[in-house]
């Protein structure tokens, strides 16, 4: 009748079950596989990324131009400082995280309490200012003008300062207006109007004799190209096809369109793992409070949401990396 | 905490007496390249670049700093140093693995997708 085999001979050895032979529990293990392919799926956006960007290579937005605003320095010229501020505050939580880990095994509820909290502060810093650099991103700075096979022209001082459209454009009458669901197709709509036509910019620029265009190919030096006043005129006169403003999954005015679409989605992912490692943060830290794992004498779980917190910035620092830095 | 913790980095050329030290140890260190990194970054020094393999020197110098960073992230946060050689493997070369080989099949598709645009297949406005 008893079919069911109960010696397999292997009992007593490491892998002959009942033990953990990598000295660590499941929940802790299976912690460790999902970071792997949540790292797959993250190298795989970056790699895509990086895709777009060597085939693009010599007319790929220069990170230091894009990026170059601070909270409350307005009108500043800073590249990468803010960007710089955030890595480092998400060092930090990382670090109140790992003490709080630490205190956790010495089992301090105090001092687990404290660290968590300002771990989850930390968090919070950090989804804040990554909204408000996507704001500054969104909103743009200068305007520039698409051509027709979607390059862009981008207008520049004497110097070599950018000039906004906005500055030297010269308003007309217009009589486009925008496309409504009430006043045109109903089951259609378009979205805001650029603030400006191009004839409007072909008209300011031929007025402002010290403005020049420079294209989005880089130079041998790793500068975009200025063209002369005569092509410049010549090149927005024959290409000119739309003023864009701000950046947004279609348009960007400060290089390719794909370099926003990667931009808005891997920081948008990144930030979204944030918001989810906060969450998990915050749960924990009440069940911190309560004495959850006081009664279990095992802050293991603070060590599992730990994990997830120290991955989020590892993710962080290849994303800082590759669209800040190379 | 099933197993002790290793208090030393750089292959024990440096030493900390608890873990907490240990801990705001790795802090200077992933500090202090990150201050690397933002002022290589922000100064572009001429002489970094000259183009090895293809990439700018600059942009080798900076991969490898965020290498060494995700090393003692994951080692001294993650506490990777104190696992087991079986799990530590298992996560570390798979990922390593796959990522470049992903990395190195991506990225010569696209090199060769430039080439195709920069000899002339598609029409330019400039």
């Amino acid at each position: 009748m008893n079919t069911t085999v109960v010696n397999t001979g292997t009992e007593g050895k490491t892998w002959g079950g009942g033990k953990d032979p990598l000295h660590a529990s499941y929940g802790k293990m299976m912690m460790w596989f999902f970071i792997v392919s949540d790292a797959l799926t993250f190298s795989a956006f970056l790699v895509a990324y990086g895709f777009s960007r060597f085939k693009f290579i010599d007319s790929w937005p220069i990170a230091d131009e894009v990026f170059t605003h601070v909270p409350f320095m307005h009108g500043q010229d800073l590249p990468m400082i803010y960007v710089a501020i955030m890595t480092f505050i998400l060092i930090m939580s990382s670090v109140t995280m790992v003490l709080a880990v630490d205190a956790g095994h010495h089992l301090n509820k105090q001092k687990v309490t404290i660290y968590m909290f300002l771990t989850i502060i930390g968090g919070m810093i950090f989804v804040g200012s990554q909204a408000w650099e996507w704001k500054t991103f969104i909103t743009g700075e200068y305007g520039a003008v698409q051509t027709r096979s979607g390059n862009l022209l981008q207008f520049v001082d004497a110097e070599g300062h950018r000039v906004a459209i906005s500055d030297f454009a010269i308003a007309d009458h217009t009589d486009r207006a925008q496309h409504e669901r009430k006043n045109g197709l109903w089951f259609t709509s378009e979205g805001s109007l650029p603030p400006f036509s191009v004839n409007e910019v072909v008209k300011g620029f031929e007025a402002n004799e010290n403005i020049l265009i420079r294209t989005e190919v880089l130079n041998e030096k790793g500068q975009k190209t200025l063209l002369s006043r005569a092509e410049s005129i010549k090149q927005l006169k024959s290409n000119g096809q739309l003023v864009v403003q701000g950046a947004n999954l279609e348009v960007n005015e400060y290089g390719k369109p794909i370099f926003a679409d990667f931009f808005f989605f891997i920081t948008g992912f990144h930030g979204f793992h944030v918001l989810s490692g906060i969450i998990l943060n915050i749960i924990i830290f009440f069940n911190v409070i309560v004495g959850t794992y006081e009664r279990r004498k095992s802050y293991e779980m603070v060590e599992k949401v730990g994990l997830y917190w120290h991955f989020v910035d590892l993710v962080w620092v290849f994303v800082f990396t590759f669209f800040y830095l190379v | 905490m099933a197993h002790a913790q290793k208090l030393e980095i750089f292959r024990g050329a440096l030493k900390f007496k608890s873990n907490t030290d240990k801990i705001w140890g790795v802090l200077i260190l992933l500090s202090v390249i990150t201050a690397i990194e933002v002022v290589l970054g922000i100064y572009k020094p001429s002489i970094l670049m000259g183009h090895i393999a293809g990439m700018k020197v600059l942009n080798w110098i900076f991969i490898i700093l965020t290498i060494v960073k995700a090393y003692y992230i994951t080692w001294d946060f993650m506490h990777m140093r104190d696992e087991k050689a079986g799990l530590r493997n298992a996560v570390v070369w798979t990922a390593v693995f796959l990522i470049s080989y992903l990395a190195f099949i991506l990225l010569t598709e696209g090199g060769y997708i430039e080439s195709v645009y920069s000899s002339g297949y598609i029409t330019h406005d400039f």
